[in-house]
């Protein structure tokens, strides 16, 4: 069924992917800032995002705003179920968001703001990978409003998907830096890259052999006969990926590694997709349950079919105009 | 009780992030449009004293737009932790718009913002002047959104309530462009412009009572105060118009603001006066007789409500709005003599040169941020006690949250807020003290810190080679 809810189920879930995948690399940089070797390196490694982090993070905005838009019954519930990873996530995001700016601003206090980038940055990436684990669990609603407890999103299972998604940034960031960098410091993000990427491996194959077992649902959609022949691809894909990723680590390829990641990424994003479908908040409301009037979502269309295409091409502009090579003592600051 | 507590505690974080919030873009909104018009007048006069200048603001706006972004952030997902039944009720009118605030502006400037910061000399001036103006434009079109937004909670139009109780469009126009937006769009950009206009000022006249001398500082004065001249007046207009505008759609926001319990033709101005919610009366009033008539009706003996038309449980507290209203007027007044002094300074050829008007200027600096809340105090807590204005209420908006969980995280932003902006201010506050120079760096290159991190970016100021800068890539 093709129509405006399922369009614009398509269009949030392209806002999440973009921003996993954009604000992935640049979290990815603070995860595995304390791992660099020193300041310089630091430096420089911030400046490979500083010019387009505030963009990157606009695709959180953008799936918080859209969803409150289109889908204001499932952000109604969703939210509060997620009360504690969503202020811890936001408190995160101000506190490595603003180290970008403030750390040049002070000698005496850098070392606080480049905690505050790091661990903002982990935090940021360990709830997102939390709230991903409590939806697939599925969120308790009666009345059209969250009825669960405050701690329901806190299990081994969530803890297991923050930790994934840490390290999955972690090989983004580390990749990213292999392409924007040079000498010292490409050398560190490749040897960053090697435990990142075993580590994000194994953590996609735990938890995609742990979804099953979440619910009946999953079980059937990806293990019955014959559903399984519409989604073997998926894995099969992620093995490609995986031996792309392998090859590019170990040719010392540049773009290659970072590439695959991004592969690795969307193959999650898609396989999570087809447990999701057709619920948005698992397991009671589908995205038809929760989108609102076919007019307001009309409406955003509209707009959305003419500046979606506009923002994809002034974000790759932007990232033109910063190609290349970031150099220590040439950052963008 | 514990459920009138969860949502008291909600609405003190709201209250918190919001204000905290505002007075990041009140003052970006203005100096984005203002670092516009500097870039436009160094590319038409060519006027190295117009690019230091621009230099000197760009830095001061990258924190100050750090700032607003995350505090921001919080904002979009702060009506589903919170007020998640507001949220589901509204989200069909509300979202849209929002929406496009996401889709139209911010991206648009976080977008060119990388252009604006840190590509001068990589894509040459007409364009970098052109990712400039998008920025600008783009503040203007975020407030154009959100203003929107906020009217329709206080003038909802264009709206039918559908079986599951949630607010649904029947006519965008009338949604957008509800009974009090345009009003509110006039008045809280011209108060954005201010604010900047102010904080320019201030940081000239500081710098010109160091060194009269001083060009940059000189030209950051000179604009302020034609600003203060200019718009501070029309700002008054404006901000009657949307008064005489709230009159007829909320006129219990308008009596609380006045301080009037009784309903009565030829009321008296209360100047001051300490209104009491319980004993129904404004105690200790300083009047003048029938002028509040007079300004309300234009008419020396016409009637105005007073808040004893509407059941208690119906009425904003007045002592609050009546307060924020005179801090928010007063500094208004304030804001025109400022200007009106200039001007008299101006015309005797001594606006240079005067360290009274100076000194008054540093102290009027951060008034545009006073009044702003002062205003927006007066205009959120005067449509109480609903949040979309006579259709929902705001303790039937909150979400079920529990008390112990609204305090954890109220208690968390406090002190995150704290330690960031408190340590955003404090930078501002230095990169404001530092005196424009000649040849204005790109950033504080003096210290040690910035050996490594600086770029000879720019590559217009002296000493660096554009196509140097270029040829590494």
């Amino acid at each position: 069924m093709i129509d405006l809810a399922f369009i614009w189920a398509m269009l949030i879930a392209f806002a999440i992917l973009a921003y996993v995948i954009l604000d992935g690399f640049d979290l990815g940089i603070g995860i595995l800032f304390p791992l660099l070797d020193d300041k310089r390196q630091r430096d420089t490694a911030m400046n490979t995002v500083a010019p387009i982090w505030d963009g990157n993070e606009t695709w959180l905005v953008l799936g918080g705003g859209g969803l409150f838009a289109v889908f204001p019954l499932a952000y109604a519930v969703i939210m509060p179920a997620l009360y504690a990873p969503i202020i811890a996530m936001l408190i995160g995001l101000i506190f490595r968001g603003v180290a970008f700016e403030y750390r040049w601003r002070s000698e005496r206090w850098q070392w606080f703001w480049d905690w505050s980038f790091s661990a903002g940055s982990v935090v940021a990436a360990l709830t997102q990978g939390i709230m991903l684990g409590a939806l697939l669990q599925g969120i308790k609603v009666v009345d059209r409003a969250y009825a669960g407890g405050w701690f329901d999103w806190l299990t081994p299972f969530s803890i297991l998907c923050g930790v994934a998604v840490v390290i999955g940034y972690g090989l983004l960031g580390a990749t990213w830096l292999i392409m924007k960098t040079d000498e010292a410091l490409q050398n560190r993000a490749f040897a960053l890259a090697w435990p990142t990427a075993i580590g994000t491996l194994a953590m996609i194959a735990v938890v995609s052999l742990w979804t099953p077992f979440l619910d009946e649902d999953y079980m059937r959609r990806w293990f019955a006969w014959p559903a399984i022949l519409y989604v073997v691809p998926v894995p099969l894909l992620v093995l490609a990926a995986a031996a792309n990723l392998y090859v590019g680590l170990r040719d010392c390829r540049e773009f290659r590694p970072f590439l695959s990641s991004i592969a690795l990424f969307v193959l999650c994003f898609a396989g999570l997709g087809i447990s999701f479908y057709p619920h948005i908040a698992p397991p009671s409301i589908t995205i038809w349950n929760a989108a609102a009037p076919d007019t307001s979502l009309a409406f955003l269309l509209t707009g959305a079919v003419v500046l979606l295409p506009m923002i994809i091409g002034y974000t790759a502009y932007a990232c033109w105009v910063f190609r290349g090579k970031v150099r220590s003592g040439e950052g963008y600051h | 009780m514990d459920a009138s507590l969860a949502v008291d505690l909600a609405r003190i974080q709201f209250a918190l992030t919001v204000s905290l919030h505002i007075i990041f873009p009140s003052f970006s909104i203005g100096l984005a449009s203002y670092l516009a018009v500097l870039e436009a007048l160094w590319l038409v006069t060519g006027r190295q004293v117009y690019l230091d200048t621009f230099k000197y603001w760009l830095k001061v706006f990258a924190v100050a737009f750090a700032m607003g972004v995350v505090s921001g952030i919080v904002m979009s997902y702060q009506f589903g932790t919170n007020w998640s039944v507001f949220a589901d009720k509204t989200g069909p009118v509300l979202g849209p718009l929002m929406g496009y605030e996401v889709l139209s502006a911010f991206f648009l400037e976080a977008g060119f913002l990388g252009v604006m910061l840190f590509g001068l000399n990589r894509v040459g001036k007409t364009l970098h002047f052109t990712a400039t103006l998008i920025v600008a434009v783009g503040t203007l079109l975020s407030a154009f959104w959100i203003l929107s937004v906020n009217s329709w909670m206080q003038t909802p139009g264009g709206y039918a309530i559908n079986a599951a109780g949630q607010f649904v469009p029947t006519d965008w126009w009338e949604v957008v462009f509800n009974a009090s937006f345009p009003y509110r769009l006039v008045h809280m950009v011209l108060a954005a412009y201010l604010t900047t206009a102010f904080v320019v000022g201030a940081v000239g006249a500081w710098h010109l009572l160091k060194d009269a001398k001083n060009e940059s500082a000189g030209v950051m004065f000179s604009m302020a105060m034609w600003m203060a001249a200019l718009v501070a007046p029309i700002q008054i207009v404006a901000g009657d118009m949307h008064g005489l505008n709230t009159l007829q759609h909320q006129p219990a926001k308008i009596a609380a603001m006045e301080g009037h319990f009784e309903t009565q033709r030829g009321a008296p101005l209360i100047l001051f006066g300490i209104p009491d919610d319980e004993a129904e009366t404004t105690r200790y009033a300083v009047e003048v007789p029938k002028l509040g008539s007079f300004i309300l009706t234009h008419d020396w003996n016409g009637e105005v409500k007073g808040l004893k038309a509407w059941p208690k449980a119906d009425r904003p507290p007045a002592i609050i709005v009546f307060w924020s209203f005179r801090i928010m007027v007063g500094l208004g007044m304030l804001m025109v003599l400022i200007g009106i002094w200039s001007l008299i300074a101006r015309l005797r050829g001594r606006l240079m040169n005067s360290p009274v008007l100076h000194r008054a200027a540093i102290v009027m600096g951060p008034s545009g941020f006073v009044a702003v809340l002062a205003g927006w105090v007066t205009t959120e807590v005067g449509r109480q006690p609903y949040t979309v204005y006579g259709l929902l209420r705001t303790t039937e908006s909150a979400a079920p949250i529990d008390a112990p969980a609204v305090a954890s995280s109220l208690a968390v932003f406090a002190v995150v807020y704290l330690i960031v902006f408190g340590a955003g201010v404090i930078y501002l506050l230095r990169l404001m003290s530092q005196p424009p120079v000649p040849g204005e760096p790109d950033s504080d290159a003096g210290k040690p810190i910035r050996s490594a991190g600086i770029t000879p970016a720019f590559g217009l100021s002296p000493g660096t080679d554009k196509s140097e800068a270029q040829g590494r890539w």
